[in-house]
């Protein structure tokens, strides 16, 4: 798994799966929890990725 | 308290007691031991999968208890978090990792959060033992 992208977007859907299982109780609230929680990841991996683009390492 | 009430505490405390080894020992098995079979399954599933996944990524699988280095010794309590997986990891000869890899430092993060995932786990096993939480 070589692609930044694709390890953001497992790592993202893996540990929202366990958080949403574990701090919701229903099915239906998990699954959105869950997706809330993944597209947060996402986005904000993304959002700060490109905030800090212009700064050296 | 009568003797009946006495031996139904001892007897959830030990249940307690077993649902939180077993939930460190291998992740998921604390729910599947207290008969919440979905929860265990994906618990399991999610948490071996991202360990396994940072082991195949060249994590290192350090095991570092001195007090010189506390940052190296907080990481190693994390990848322990994860239990029996760690240790069978280690003992296929997984604990060296490759620090040239490009992919090491993600496979660093995905077994070190498996093991902090898992702790939550073992607590949350915990209290469904004791009936804090209900689903």
């Amino acid at each position: 798994m070589h692609s930044h992208l694709v390890t953001l977007l497992v790592f993202s859907a893996l540990v929202s799966t366990v958080f949403a299982t574990l701090l919701r109780d229903t099915t239906r609230e998990r699954l959105r929890f869950g997706l809330l929680a993944f597209a947060a990841f996402v986005a904000s991996t993304l959002v700060i990725g490109w905030l800090t683009n212009p700064f050296p390492i | 308290m009568s003797e009946s009430r006495a031996a139904s505490a001892a007897r959830d405390s030990s249940r307690t007691v077993a649902a939180g080894l077993l939930a460190w020992v291998w992740p998921g098995l604390g729910h599947l031991f207290l008969g919440r079979r979905g929860k265990g399954l994906v618990l399991m599933g999610s948490i071996l999968a991202l360990f396994g996944l940072g082991v195949a990524m060249d994590s290192r699988l350090q095991l570092h208890l001195g007090l010189e280095d506390p940052l190296a010794l907080l990481f190693s309590l994390a990848q322990m978090g994860v239990g029996a997986p760690y240790v069978l990891a280690r003992l296929l000869g997984y604990e060296a990792g490759l620090v040239t890899s490009p992919v090491y430092e993600y496979g660093n993060t995905f077994t070190a959060v498996g093991g902090l995932l898992n702790i939550l786990v073992i607590l949350d096993a915990l209290d469904t033992a004791r009936g804090v939480r209900g689903k």
